[in-house]
């Protein structure tokens, strides 16, 4: 016996939603979905990938059904991974097509001089994760503020959200674990984008759905270089648990939403880059000491902890052999 | 005796990197004393089509967690998941969440 839509009673259901454990036939399902993304928005990054393409989609779905006013474009950011972001960028190209979108791609390349083949050629598999992370952060920065847009909306998930804020308590990440759920992020200074999330309470499992019900075009090839084993991780535990209790992404994210950090706790104070002017809670951001790094050969020299080493590089001293010798790549 | 019955399977959202990358896969099962379940199925699979790291596709007898199961495109969570028995000509697919945002 096929079961009814528990909101129409009509139609056959097709999904059962893990937030709520209703039945919706499709067509409830695509209503229900991009109501809940509406009340998400208050007041776009393109990767190609599943999340990505169905933001674009609702985005612009909705900033016609409630006349938003908003001017949408696409902003997708080329790593420089080849067999990986060129197919991707095809994806993210059909789809600015599809929507009428305008897109601008800014590339690792011009901005800092090295692809992602590139700096894996010099580090490794180890930490070329973080490399990427950081960049990526900037270059969305910097294409917005070129492409003169007032937000950034990335396709970031519920599941996504809930993998951040475990990680931040397994890592004690305070400042982050605060900030991390935040729907808008308040603009941090010069040079730094306000973000937004407007999928932030929907599930993985129902964007999959959506675009998979919707025909949606998108690109689903894992990273060519080692994925990022920590999130890895995270990732499988919170699909466990789903399993037993889909409930538990919404309420890892309420959860992560109600702390209050005591006051006294001791937080990084936000200051500026005194290379670059981006936001920084040291003399140099993060970017520019990997970016230091990789240039002098030293790969190490953004991973972990060097920040006496700051004002050397601002002054241009030389390091010592013992300091060159700790940050030099491993021979593979 | 169940006459074998003919269905169509569908691997994607990278699910079919696990199946040398071939996405639609239209199968005869042959006849058993049983009808055929879901669950004998994914045990069919295993033996006969996965190519590759069982691990990123079965946990137990289920598959494993973020992969999505429609049958006839509806959520198999509707239709009794491992327990559904299988008809002539029903369209199995199976979708990775677990691939690129």
């Amino acid at each position: 016996m096929p079961v009814l839509c528990s909101r129409c009673a009509e139609r056959r259901a097709m999904l059962k939603r893990p937030k709520t454990g209703h039945s919706l036939c499709k067509e409830c399902f695509f209503w229900a979905f991009e109501e809940e993304v509406h009340q998400t928005i208050r007041w776009g990054p393109a990767s190609g990938g599943k999340d990505s393409t169905v933001l674009a989609h609702v985005m612009k779905l909705l900033n016609e059904r409630y006349s938003y006013g908003l001017e949408l474009m696409l902003l997708s950011v080329d790593e420089g991974i080849t067999g990986y972001r060129d197919d991707s960028l095809e994806t993210v190209k059909r789809n600015q097509q599809q929507y009428e979108l305008p897109l601008k791609v800014v590339s690792y390349e011009e901005l800092y001089g090295w692809t992602m083949d590139a700096i894996v050629k010099q580090v490794g598999l180890k930490n070329n994760c973080t490399f990427c992370g950081v960049f990526r952060r900037q270059a969305l920065d910097r294409g917005a503020i070129m492409l003169k847009v007032d937000k950034i909306c990335t396709g970031h998930n519920a599941d996504d959200v809930a993998e951040t804020v475990l990680m931040n308590i397994l890592r004690g990440d305070i400042a982050r674990l605060r900030r991390c759920t935040a729907i808008s992020t308040a603009s941090e200074g010069e040079g730094v984008v306000p973000r937004c999330k407007p999928l932030k309470y929907a599930y993985e499992k129902e964007i999959v759905l959506y675009a998979y019900f919707k025909r949606l075009d998108y690109f689903s090839t894992e990273c060519i270089y080692s994925p990022n084993a920590y999130r890895g991780y995270a990732r499988n535990f919170l699909k466990d648990l789903e399993s037993i209790r889909p409930s538990v992404i919404i309420d890892i994210i309420h959860s992560g939403e109600n702390l209050s950090v005591r006051e006294g706790v001791k937080m990084p104070v936000q200051g500026t880059c005194s290379r670059c002017g981006y936001i920084s809670s040291q003399a140099l951001c993060k970017s520019c000491v990997l970016l230091e790094g990789l240039n002098r050969g030293l790969p190490k020299l953004g991973i972990g902890k060097h920040h006496r080493l700051h004002n050397k590089i601002l002054a241009q001293q030389p390091f010592t052999e013992k300091e060159e010798s700790k940050l030099k790549p491993v021979e593979f | 005796m169940a006459a074998p019955i003919t269905i169509h399977l569908e691997f994607g959202g990278g699910a079919e990197l696990l199946f040398s990358g071939v996405k639609k896969h239209h199968m005869t099962l042959p006849s058993q004393s049983q009808p055929w379940d879901m669950k004998q199925l994914l045990v069919w699979i295993q033996q006969n089509l996965l190519k590759e790291r069982p691990e990123l596709f079965v946990q137990g007898d289920s598959v494993r967690p973020g992969i999505l199961v429609l049958i006839n495109d509806a959520d198999w969570e509707l239709l009794g998941e491992l327990d559904y028995q299988l008809q002539d000509k029903d369209n199995i697919v199976f979708i990775s969440t677990l691939h690129g945002g």
